[in-house]
């Protein structure tokens, strides 16, 4: 009956400190803290997944992938404000990309201007215009709204690549959370690539690409994400992207969203499921090449941006989507179906790479 | 003998990276050589013959599951025996050796199971009837019932009447004869029912978390069932598990952490137990088991504690909404899964027992060419049996001095440990003390073990003997 009232009166204090009123309940946890711890155990976290995975060395320039969303603003906060306090002596840059989505990615951009003043960082800005001659806008008239994730993923993590190496940096950071990678873990069990799923939860990728990327956030919950920065009031975008609802990933999301409900620590565990799961090793990385149109790195004769690259210049909006019948050289031999949209647009190479 | 899998064609493995809308339209875009639409549609465009004999008129059941009316009842049927058949000899699941007990729920999957096994051992008393030498002796069958009512006390007239169904059931399945046992799940304590049914109640209420209660319950039933079959001298379980079960254990053990051990529960067999268990029906979904219930007239029934709560029962939901979107989607989830690495305990152990015939032997050592590599020991969580992930359980060792309670906490898999344990490590006593005896054996049987197993590893570089080391 002690413990009982003991916790009574414990739940009017913060449950970390003993000292200030709780205003919050851990999304992680379900602890009740106040504002000053929240902010302490959520960047402190952060900065001891980044020590003990290594991410960093001293001196290093390291590009943040910029949105302009919630995750990367925060992102770039933490950063700068733990680079300060923990020296790690990182220059840091924003990169940011611009998709070409009217009424979505030009607003969220213009929150990424802001954060380039606000934090002090240096911003890049790389179109997909510029490296591809074709928008979002303009691709999702043509294709319509089945694949065009694929595309813009695809794309974007090419011209990440790319701003990468304009800005000349040494890595790569994105704001991928917990909840991001938990949803691709249950992806790639649902539609059963087992080669990703053993790569998936890796905390830093790309070692041996042109740049490696890494995810500080891999533990970090998205509500939590949220929360900092709702209580630190940081100047963020918040809208979906106007294309996403049909996308897959939909599923899974609201899964989670679920299950975070009934046990928040689930998540946690899907990722833990993840880095435990027995995938023979040979199973993990493709043969690595380079791209015989662009020098971009590539497991196939064509990068996948430059399929379906060469899927939208010639009017073939499901080349590249769907399993490969063949070398994928081979759909140079595809004749002009009956009856294609033919878009006058002259084919434009990914562009050479100088890494 | 390739036994195609009547659902299953439409699945073409979404292998493909780029993919991320549903697969179920892309197979048309792709040309499809399956008119599914057709099929369901019914009417005017619909295959008059079975796609498979060209000469029987197609089933059709008019449940709106996928590949309605392309079969004629006999092939549809050869289909689904088919690939129990395959699953049975390929993993020398049952030989005429052997004495082996169905578990038998009295849902549909274990009343196909019950079905087939029965089948089997009709045409193997046939062919022994039949023989001149008599070689090779029948395969003996028995027939398992938990009764959960002491965890379930609402549903005691439910079960009473269910055992009677059951009862009748297994009778009618004679000749060959078959022993039932119906075994209350509180056996697991002993034989004292009372004290058995208290101590059982005591333990469910201990824990909190809703699915931690039901996994918990879940694990007592099988060590039942190992009970029953270890006592009464038969040496395989059979278990009716489906593809579309295991789908959704696939995701459950995803969501708890239990992604190290969940190549160990999905494999045909499971030879972790004193009795192994198999699992012929793995590979039929769950539309074609309910099917062949309708189609032979298969009763069954579904115990209202069947149902389930918390995380199981969000991710059944979860399985089901994907199943609408895509009909093979169950079937991914688990070739997915089956390339994960096994453990060297999914086979059937081989044996130099000259009672096991030698084709049986030979087939087995054929089969378990592919496990060979380390036959490295697993320490086993004593609540799941779960394989334990080394590089994450605490040092046992560390507990030499300490209580019983904190043994089991450190023997235990993390998943277990969060919910199944109580949360306040001072109850840990009083749980430990709830545990079923097989369970806390298990926990010493651990400690030593790990000794073992690290002075395994560095033996070829020990200089004295074990009594010498300081």
């Amino acid at each position: 009956m002690e413990a009982k009232s003991k916790k009574a009166v414990a739940s009017r204090l913060c449950c970390l400190c003993n000292l200030r009123r709780p205003v919050l309940k851990r999304p992680k946890t379900l602890q009740q803290i106040c504002r000053e711890c929240f902010y302490e155990v959520f960047e402190e976290e952060i900065h001891q997944v980044i020590v003990q995975n290594r991410l960093f060395k001293s001196g290093e320039r390291v590009a943040i992938g910029a949105s302009g969303g919630k995750d990367s603003t925060v992102l770039a906060y933490v950063l700068s404000e733990l680079n300060r306090r923990h020296n790690y002596g990182l220059d840091l840059f924003l990169l940011s990309i611009d998709e070409g989505i009217t009424g979505y990615r030009d607003d969220s951009l213009e929150t990424v201007k802001r954060n380039e003043v606000q934090y002090g960082l240096p911003l890049q800005i790389v179109s997909y215009k510029d490296l591809y001659g074709w928008t979002m806008d303009e691709i999702v008239k043509m294709i319509g709204l089945k694949n065009n994730c694929t595309f813009c993923g695809v794309f974007r993590r090419q011209a990440l690549d790319r701003g990468a190496a304009l800005l000349k940096v040494d890595k790569l950071v994105t704001g991928h959370n917990a909840d991001d990678i938990a949803e691709t873990v249950l992806l790639n069990i649902l539609r059963g690539d087992i080669a990703r799923l053993s790569r998936c939860t890796s905390i830093t990728t790309g070692e041996d690409g042109p740049i490696p990327r890494c995810k500080p956030f891999k533990y970090t919950y998205e509500k939590e994400i949220v929360m900092y920065a709702y209580f630190k009031k940081l100047d963020y975008f918040s809208t979906e992207c106007i294309y996403s609802p049909n996308a897959y990933r939909g599923f899974a999301r609201e899964f989670i969203k679920d299950l975070e409900r009934i046990r928040p620590r689930a998540i946690l565990d899907i990722i833990k499921s993840g880095e435990d799961f027995r995938i023979a090793t040979t199973t993990k990385m493709p043969e690595q090449g380079t791209c015989e149109r662009c020098g971009y790195i590539s497991s196939q004769k064509w990068c996948k941006a430059c399929v379906l690259l060469e899927g939208l210049n010639r009017g073939l909006p499901k080349m590249g989507i769907g399993r490969p019948r063949g070398v994928n050289g081979d759909h140079k031999m595809e004749t002009k179906k009956p009856g294609s949209v033919a878009k006058s647009i002259e084919s434009k190479q990914c562009g050479s790479l100088d890494f | 003998m390739a036994s195609f899998s009547a659902v299953c064609e439409l699945d073409m493995a979404c292998n493909s990276s780029g993919c991320e809308s549903g697969c179920y339209d892309r197979e048309k875009d792709n040309g499809s050589k399956i008119s599914v639409e057709d099929a369901v549609a019914g009417g005017g465009n619909q295959e008059s013959v079975c796609v498979k004999c060209k000469c029987n008129e197609p089933m059709t059941f008019g449940d709106g599951g996928s590949d309605d009316g392309r079969f004629c009842a006999e092939c549809f049927r050869n289909n689904v025996f088919g690939k129990f058949r395959l699953a049975v000899t390929s993993h020398a699941m049952i030989t005429p050796s052997d004495n082996v007990l169905v578990a038998f729920s009295g849902g549909s999957s274990s009343r196909v199971a019950l079905q087939f096994v029965h089948e089997l051992q009709i045409k193997a008393l046939k062919n022994y009837e039949a023989s001149r030498d008599r070689s090779l002796p029948v395969f003996g069958v028995g027939v398992a019932f938990v009764d959960e009512t002491a965890a379930f006390p609402a549903l005691s007239t439910e079960t009473v009447d269910a055992s009677e169904w059951i009862r009748s059931t297994v009778s009618s399945l004679s000749p060959p004869a078959k022993d039932l046992h119906v075994v209350p799940v509180e056996s697991v304590f002993g034989s004292d029912s009372l004290d058995a049914r208290d101590r059982l109640v005591k333990l469910l209420d201990s824990v909190p978390d809703d699915t931690g209660k039901e996994d918990l319950l879940l694990h007592l039933k099988m060590l039942t069932l190992q009970k029953v079959a270890s006592e009464n001298g038969y040496n395989r379980l059979v278990v009716g598990s489906c593809t579309s079960r295991i789908a959704s254990h696939v995701l459950s053990a995803t969501v708890k952490g239990r992604g190290y051990s969940l190549s160990a529960d999905i494999q045909h067999v499971d030879a972790r137990w004193k009795v192994p268990i198999v699992l012929p029906l793995r590979d039929c979904v769950r539309l074609e088991i309910t099917r062949l219930c309708h189609l032979d007239g298969l009763k069954t029934v579904e115990l209202a504690c069947r149902s389930q709560c918390g995380i199981n029962d969000l991710v059944s939901s979860f399985v089901a909404l994907l199943q609408e979107e895509n009909p093979s989607r169950e079937c991914t989830i688990v070739r997915t899964a089956a390339k994960l690495t096994p453990f060297y305990f999914n086979k059937i152990p081989e044996t130099d027992d000259s009672n096991v015939p030698m084709a049986t032997q030979r087939r087995l050592k054929r089969f378990n060419l592919k496990y060979d590599g380390s036959m490295t020991t697993e320490a086993f969580c004593p609540i799941c049996n779960g394989p334990l992930n080394r590089s994450d359980s605490s040092d046992l060792d560390t507990f030499e001095e300490g209580q019983e309670a904190d043994v089991l906490y450190a023997a235990c898999c993390s998943s277990c440990r969060f919910q199944i344990l109580p949360e306040d490590g001072s109850y840990l006593e009083q749980f430990s003390s709830f545990l079923p005896d097989h369970m806390i054996s298990q926990v010493k049987h651990q400690k030593v073990d790990s000794q073992a197993h690290l002075r395994e590893k560095i033996k070829d570089c020990l200089l004295l003997d074990d009594e010498e080391v300081v």
